[in-house]
């Protein structure tokens, strides 16, 4: 019998069943095509204004910087201050995404190149699928538009969310991937809670373990 | 490293462990911290009970019907273009990882923390294939550095000073200048993560563990603060995920609800700072991500935990709360218990995995003051499991004679609840540890951990009483 069959026909004796139990096939398959949502916070079934006051109070709970701005046209001058705060170069990476392209990056000094990183870039922005204001959580998803590595080689990374696009929860989020990505799943999708930090020495709390130092997020109605 | 488990010598190693004086001192920082953080979240979020119950639920229901949902989460990961290599054992497992690893003639891996990995010994298996591994999470790193294990499942160097970091990195960081400044935690993780981003970048080979695996997408998650399993997925081109079969879970919902409690019970924060979910390969318009993706689902004795008096046990999401809550395992620390996995869920797990007679010891390791699940976040009834495997302990005669009478002792003052209270400090040497330590643990904080948490310090009532007293007429 191979490993699969084994490990599998172990489960079953264990279990005292033979895995050809309709009662039990059923449940897992209509478990798996509804996808129940269980227990849902309160506190992130509020409106509009008060999901994104909340996830502007949970991300900065969280050690990350937030700004809210009323248009995207604001973006590039508020990520060239706030490199020009964090005594960062004026230099900046983003993917192919079609509205941080459509920015006026030109009015700002910044030295903009696009595409993936390989590790020698200090600064990256990346808009965000979604974020989830419950636990101040940013939700990215992998592709050109927004590579992964911008989430995690830099040391300032900026991203920015629609406030449309600011959940109350994670579940939220999940139904949304699945009117644009059907029954599968992008790559890798990238839940951010903060920037990258560590506790590992005498629990200490230390930002800017392996990922980011700085996460700044933007948030604009 | 391959771990030989002592953990049937815990008497000596707690012995020594109460008398490192490092030891003790690094745990200073623990006792409180992680109990003080807990609180604060599970506080602050008023659905956090009924979250528990919810996070208990998904896995019973999950564990109830694994092998659908294995077949499920198979098919999924292949859709994906993803391939999953089932592991009966550890033994299996090394070797599957070494194929790969092989085949695409790796000379590095980085690795992301996983404590599966260390339950089958893979660094040592690596190393015996000409492969090096790294490990990039900041503390295991550190005990990579020194040789040694985890002593803890989410703080894997717990129990080192600041001050015992700075001498490993200065005595192994040698191109560095040897008079640069370490003194602070900032410096050494400065230090840390500018070398192992250079490893990042070099390396061939990806291996994180997962704390999830969701049957409705053929998703891998890990979850990190770090963000070191995400540099160890994306860049190389080969990314392999260890995992066990505990860890299906049904759908992404199901995910929401066990992660609302994780980093709650973990580290008290509402959300570790990465959460990830990795589907298949990278797809062909991806820019970035790793080229194969490999599953490797390890058994190794879990099956057989099912349809037991330990399938619950199987629950566990690794949050580590029931050993930072464990007045035991804060006075020895986690390397005391021999093998990988300390504190209550490792004096459960420990013999359900390498077998009660290599184990036999670690049940004993509790007070059975109910701490432990008390705060677990599943509802893991971890004392009544130790008490279970204390049972076949001493049926099986594997218990030296001080166990059985410290067992016998305890018996007779649980028939009398009064005596018990009054007696407690005496009850609890006689059948925790003192039996083989001679009075050792007396300096342990064991009656106030119990009566904190406790109305009643009895046993679990009538029940286990009335079982003792069947037993012994059984036994006369
Ligand atoms: S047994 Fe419970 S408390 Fe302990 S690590 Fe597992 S889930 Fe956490």
């Amino acid at each position: 019998m191979s490993a699969r069959d084994e490990v599998l026909a172990s489960i079953r004796r264990s279990l005292g069943v033979s895995g050809r139990e309709a009662t039990r096939r059923l449940s897992v398959e209509t478990r798996l095509a509804t996808a129940p949502r269980g227990v849902i916070p309160q506190r992130g079934q509020v409106d509009r204004e008060a999901r994104i006051a909340l996830m502007a109070d949970r991300a900065k709970a969280a050690h990350a910087t937030v700004t809210v701005l009323d248009a995207m046209e604001a973006v590039p001058s508020e990520v060239a201050r706030f490199l020009r705060d964090a005594n960062a170069p004026a230099t900046l990476r983003m993917g192919d995404d079609p509205q941080l392209a459509a920015l006026p990056w030109a009015d700002t000094a910044l030295t903009v190149e696009t595409g993936r990183s390989h590790g020698a870039d200090l600064n990256a922005v990346s808009r965000a699928f979604g974020a989830v204001a419950e636990s101040g959580t940013l939700a990215l998803v992998s592709g050109t538009d927004n590579p992964t590595t911008l989430n995690f080689l830099p040391d300032n990374h900026v991203v920015v969310v629609r406030a449309d696009d600011v959940a109350g929860d994670y579940e939220t989020v999940f139904s949304r991937l699945r009117d644009s990505h059907g029954t599968g799943m992008p790559r890798t999708l990238n839940f951010i809670t903060g920037p990258s930090r560590s506790g590992d020495i005498e629990q200490t709390l230390v930002l800017g373990a392996h990922g980011p130092r700085r996460l700044h997020v933007v948030i604009v109605r | 490293m391959t771990i030989h488990p002592t953990s049937a010598q815990f008497p000596a190693n707690a012995h020594k462990a109460l008398h490192d004086p490092q030891l003790q001192k690094a745990f200073n920082h623990v006792r409180s911290a992680f109990i003080d953080k807990r609180a604060k979240a599970a506080a602050a979020l008023p659905e956090f009970e009924a979250l528990r119950d919810s996070a208990r639920d998904i896995k019973a229901h999950t564990l109830k019907h694994l092998d659908v949902y294995i077949e499920a989460y198979e098919a999924k990961v292949r859709e994906a273009g993803g391939t999953v290599h089932f592991a009966r054992d550890a033994a299996e497992a090394r070797a599957a990882i070494v194929e790969i690893c092989r085949a695409r003639g790796a000379r590095t891996v980085t690795k992301g923390k996983s404590m599966v990995s260390e339950e089958i010994g893979l660094n040592d298996a690596l190393h015996a294939a000409g492969i090096e591994p790294v490990e990039t999470d900041l503390g295991e790193y550190i005990i990579q550095l020194r040789g040694e294990v985890p002593s803890h499942i989410i703080a894997p160097a717990v129990h080192l000073t600041k001050e015992q970091v700075e001498a490993d990195f200065r005595r192994l960081h040698l191109h560095l200048h040897p008079d640069r400044d370490l003194s602070d935690a900032q410096l050494l993780l400065t230090e840390a993560r500018a070398i192992l981003r250079e490893r990042f970048l070099a390396a061939d080979i990806g291996i994180t563990g997962a704390n999830f695996l969701i049957a409705e997408t053929g998703t891998s998650v890990i979850v990190t603060n770090e963000g070191n399993g995400d540099l160890t997925q994306i860049l190389p081109k080969v990314h392999i995920v260890l995992a066990a079969i505990d860890k299906l879970v049904p759908t992404r919902n199901d995910v929401a609800q066990l992660l609302r409690v994780l980093a709650r019970s973990a580290t008290g924060q509402e959300m570790s700072v990465y959460t990830t979910f990795s589907t298949g390969p990278r797809r062909a318009e991806d820019p970035d991500g790793p080229e194969e993706y490999h599953v490797i689902l390890l058994d190794n004795g879990r099956s057989t935990m099912l349809g037991t008096e330990f399938e619950d046990m199987l629950r566990c999401i690794r949050c580590g709360a029931c050993m930072n809550h464990c007045p035991v395992y804060q006075a020895v620390g986690g390397h005391a218990y021999g093998w990988i996995y300390p504190g209550p869920m490792g004096a459960v797990l420990t013999p359900s995995l390498i077998g009660i007679d290599k184990a036999g010891h670690l049940p004993n390791a509790s007070t059975f003051c109910g701490r432990c699940e008390a705060v677990c976040p599943v509802r893991i009834p971890l004392p009544r499991m130790m008490r279970n495997w204390r049972e076949k302990e001493f049926e099986r005669h594997l218990s030296p004679a001080p166990v059985r009478n410290g067992l016998k002792l305890w018996a007779f003052f649980a028939e009398r609840p009064a005596l018990y209270r009054a007696a407690t400090g005496l009850a609890m040497r006689a059948m925790a540890l003192a039996g083989r330590t001679k009075g050792r643990f007396t300096s342990l904080p064991l009656a106030g951990g119990w009566t904190a948490w406790r109305d009643m310090p009895a046993p679990q009532g009538a029940t286990f009483q009335a079982q003792w007293k069947a037993r012994r007429r059984g036994h006369r």
